[in-house]
């Protein structure tokens, strides 16, 4: 009896001089890691909360700081999930080991298995299509054709490229090292910083407002950025709406560059049951749904149903590489880049 | 004989308690050092081949473009609010302080916003004349040019808040006598006041451009490749966190040569103000048309640094931001009584570690001291880092006694809580609490130690009866950089946080990362207004004790 009071002082102890907000592990608990932003992700974990009365704990971050301290809290870390907006970091987060194995019938059967993770460490979530976007009285759409024309030089002083810094446009190059090879690669991207208007800075939505305002003609985005546009009613964004159209390249071969946000359990998890809920939940028809009503993602899941912004673009065939391949190819694509100058 | 080891004793209690303190600080600076002991990899091959000497050009470029605007705009402003007199002089005193309030990264994305191509000022000009895009010349914003000036409005205050503290404690005496050897006004300037107040316009010369070097968001905004975007480039795109945390120790390899040669170059001067009692030294009466002048020159930065971005940020909040997350009451909670806890934290410290220097003048506090202040260099992300791996070191042995002594799962207690979050902003900040406590306390002459010591008292007593009551300006202008800069801070506070735990600063950079600007103006707002409570509180009571 002493002996267990002298324990729980102990701990007490412990606990109450470190300045600390630890929580009581409880079981119908499961903590995040998430690099997808709070305002994106919340009110879908309110609802699995609300659904299965399990409490979800939520931090937000940069992935590649939250796979650093994932990695060297190590086993002790309280994260059950791991969640990032590009498949590249799911790679990475896969070969420092950080990530275990989920068997979920459920998610092996409906999700595409090239959005997913071979050994099962992990799932696609939603779908995010890199495309050409173009200033409409000023480009015709039979004027384009694909990536690889970007780099053509009458587009010279025409393009507007996002800095090489964003994992969207690494992944992008990560993809074509892939499917053209890196020499073929590396002459691309060379030509294609030769055409720039301006020196790459600002988000995605900022090159969408620069072909807009006349900066230049054509330019690389993520699809959802312009579905916010649509659903903005800010007049300066329905305006660029209104100027700028998609267009889905390289229709004839592999198709379009296509990225996911996902999730994967980690090697730590306490709450391993609770996690795959999570997941599973995410992946669920009514939040693939959600994904494309609130910020005009594709679902990953073959059937759910899709938002009218995302049905307006019309259909497209997306390119199916192996999604693990983006992140193997990472760095080979930040090299070249660095060597194409592409700031 | 009795009293003389009872002094020895407390004598070696604090000088060990500030060398504990200040190799605590260290650990994290050392960690990330470390790396220079690991093999230099194939990235280097690479950096040197493609990118480096970009980084390299870029950083000290925008060191010497921010050195001139905050020179050019600190030291002028302090003189003019402490040695003139005109109207106003008062009120600008304190207005001159509120950039300080307003986050780097913030300042950037409102100038962004007001004058990018899309930007509502340029679109009504082509709208007005006609004119498209290459018609005509306006100031591209997003360029080295353009972080230059952002740094430079948010980062003057700084050094005006040093040179302002060093000019006001200039003796007229000094001056007169310069005076009367026949030295004009100008010429007094700038051979006494300017070399007196030497010390003190470096010291916050030195925290603007450790600021500069450590900033992330606003260079990558504008899509300048610097030597801390190439930090990240390389741990985040080339997935080499050896290669990173080199570079972040080349960085500050770099500033402690930096500090070293300044130091080294004013090894021989000494200034120390003769009169115990400031006489009120005399103002110079400035003419209208010199007043007209001296409003200018204050109210540009004034304008530039603080109404217009509160302005538009105002703006933005009521006429177009969505709310998104109402629950600003916690955030705000959260980020002040962090800031204020941290403040406290540094202030404190600082004062161990400066009396324990005071007392006994030993090398290696001096020495630890001075490394724990290159903590300001540093990007938060990866003074992070260097937190938590002793911090996840030492849970991992805390479970694993708890687990084998009381088989209990005890869990990270230190990595992951808010004791992570304030380690870090003490490592990060110690150097600006440092600065001014070590100041405030050099200005109070030794004879006043012997004298309260020969009256019985002991050297805690010394501290807290005498000197704190005596450096009490200067504690609190500490407290208030302190305060200021974590509410800012945004790097460590994402990494280190705990679950569920968000601040203003978090909120508004979510919201601005995902290129939702104008959302991110209510958070980003709040940032200031909380920010500015304390600036107008703390330089209110500054100026009353002044008096």
């Amino acid at each position: 009896m002493l002996n267990i009071i002298s324990k729980k002082l102990l701990v007490l102890a412990t606990c109450s001089c470190i300045l600390t907000t630890q929580f009581v592990l409880a079981d119908s608990e499961v903590n995040v890691y998430s690099a997808r932003k709070e305002a994106l992700i919340k009110p879908l974990l309110d609802k699995f909360e609300k659904s299965s009365g399990i409490t979800v704990n939520l931090i937000t971050g940069k992935a590649d700081a939250l796979l650093q301290r994932l990695k060297i809290e190590g086993k002790a870390s309280p994260a059950d999930v791991f969640i990032t907006v590009d498949a590249g970091r799911l790679q990475r987060a896969k070969e420092a080991g950080v990530l275990q194995p989920v068997d979920s019938a459920f998610l092996q059967q409906s999700i595409p298995a090239h959005l997913r993770d071979a050994d099962n460490l992990w799932f696609g979530l939603s779908q995010r299509a890199r495309t050409i976007f173009y200033a409409k009285d000023k480009v015709k759409a039979d004027q384009l054709s694909s990536y690889e024309d970007l780099a053509d030089s009458k587009w010279k002083g025409k393009l507007c490229l996002r800095s090489s810094n964003n994992i969207y446009n690494q992944s992008l190059v990560a993809a074509m090292i892939d499917n053209i090879g890196p020499e073929k690669t590396q002459t691309w991207a060379n030509n294609l910083v030769a055409n720039i208007a301006k020196p790459p800075s600002g988000g995605d939505t900022d090159q969408l407002k620069a072909v807009a305002a006349g900066v230049c003609e054509i330019t690389l985005a993520n699809t959802y950025y312009f579905g916010r546009l649509m659903n903005s009613d800010k007049p300066s964004d329905r305006e660029v709406v209104k100027k700028v159209a998609v267009f889905w390249p390289n229709q004839n071969d592999r198709g379009v560059h296509m990225n996911v946000s996902g999730a994967g359990v980690t090697q730590s998890a306490r709450n391993k049951v609770n996690a795959i809920k999570l997941i599973e939940f995410m992946a669920s028809a009514e939040s693939q749904a959600w994904y494309a009503a609130i910020n005009s993602e594709f679902p990953v899941l073959v059937d759910a149903s899709i938002a009218d912004a995302l049905d307006s673009w019309g259909d497209f065939k997306a390119d199916t590489v192996a999604l693990n391949k983006l992140g193997e190819n990472n760095r080979a694509a930040v090299e070249l880049m660095d060597r194409a100058g592409w700031k | 004989m009795k009293i003389n080891l009872s002094h020895l004793k407390s004598f070696n209690w604090l000088s060990y308690l500030a060398l504990i303190i200040a190799i605590l600080v260290c650990v994290p600076m050392l960690i990330v050092s470390s790396s220079l002991l690991s093999e230099f990899g194939p990235t280097w091959p690479h950096l040197i081949d493609t990118v480096l000497s970009d980084y390299v050009i870029n950083s000290i470029l925008l060191l010497l473009g921010v050195s001139a605007g905050v020179l050019l705009i600190g030291v002028p402003t302090a003189w003019f609010t402490s040695m003139c007199d005109f109207p106003g002089k008062n009120i600008f005193s304190w207005l001159l302080l509120l950039p300080l309030a307003v986050p780097a990264y913030i300042i950037a994305y409102t100038y962004t916003g007001l004058l990018d191509f899309a930007g509502p000022l340029q679109t009504t000009l082509r709208n007005f004349t006609g004119l498209g895009y290459g018609d005509y010349w306006f100031f591209e914003i997003r360029s080295l040019t353009g972080a230059i000036i952002m740094l430079t409005l948010v980062l003057y205050p700084y050094v005006y808040l040093l040179a302002r503290a060093a000019f006001l404690e200039q003796s007229s005496n000094s001056l007169e006598v310069c005076r009367t050897l026949g030295y004009n006004r100008t010429q007094a300037f700038f051979h006494l006041s300017l070399p007196m107040a030497r010390p003190a316009i470096i010291a916050g010369l030195t925290l603007a451009l450790m600021e500069t070097l450590a900033d992330y968001g606003t260079v990558e905004f504008f899509g300048v490749s610097t030597f801390t975007t190439g930090i990240f480039r390389t741990f985040y795109g080339l997935g080499d966190t050896v290669a990173a945390s080199q570079l972040a120790s080349l960085l500050l390899t770099f500033v402690a040569m930096l500090i070293i040669l300044e130091r080294y170059s004013r090894r021989q001067f000494r200034y120390h103000s003769n009169s115990e009692q400031r006489a009120a030294a005399q103002l110079i009466k400035l003419s209208r048309k010199h007043t007209v002048i001296v409003w200018v020159f204050c109210l540009v930065p004034i304008g530039f640094g603080f109404i217009i971005p509160a302005s538009v940020l105002a703006f933005w909040a009521v006429t177009q931001a969505e709310f998104i997350i109402s629950d600003f009451m916690t955030l705000a909670w959260n980020s002040f009584y962090l800031a204020i806890s941290a403040a406290l934290i540094a202030v404190f410290l600082s004062l161990i570690l400066a009396y324990a220097k005071r007392l006994k003048n030993s090398k290696s506090v001096t020495h630890a001291v001075s490394i724990a202040g290159l903590g300001y260099a540093l990007p938060g992300t990866i003074i992070a880092i260097g937190i938590i791996i002793p911090l996840a070191w030492l849970d991992h042995q805390l479970i694993g006694l708890f687990h084998s002594l009381f088989q209990l799962d005890i869990g990270l207690v230190l990595s992951g809580t808010l004791f992570a979050l304030l380690f870090a902003y003490t490592v990060r900040f110690l150097a600006i609490s440092m600065g001014a406590v070590q100041s405030g306390l050099e200005k109070i002459k030794p004879n006043i130690d012997s004298a309260a010591r020969s009256l019985g008292n002991s050297n805690v007593q010394v501290l807290v009866n005498i000197h704190v009551p005596l450096m009490r300006r200067s504690l609190l202008t500490a407290l208030l950089i302190v305060f200021v800069d974590v509410l800012k801070e945004l790097p460590a506070t994402l990494i280190l946080r705990p679950f569920n735990f968000n601040t203003l600063a978090v909120h508004a950079f979510e919201l601005a990362s995902d290129e939702r600007l104008i959302d991110a103006a209510p958070a980003s707002l709040m940032i200031v207004g909380v920010g500015l409570l304390p600036v107008i509180l703390l330089s209110q009571s500054i100026r009353k004790m002044g008096n």
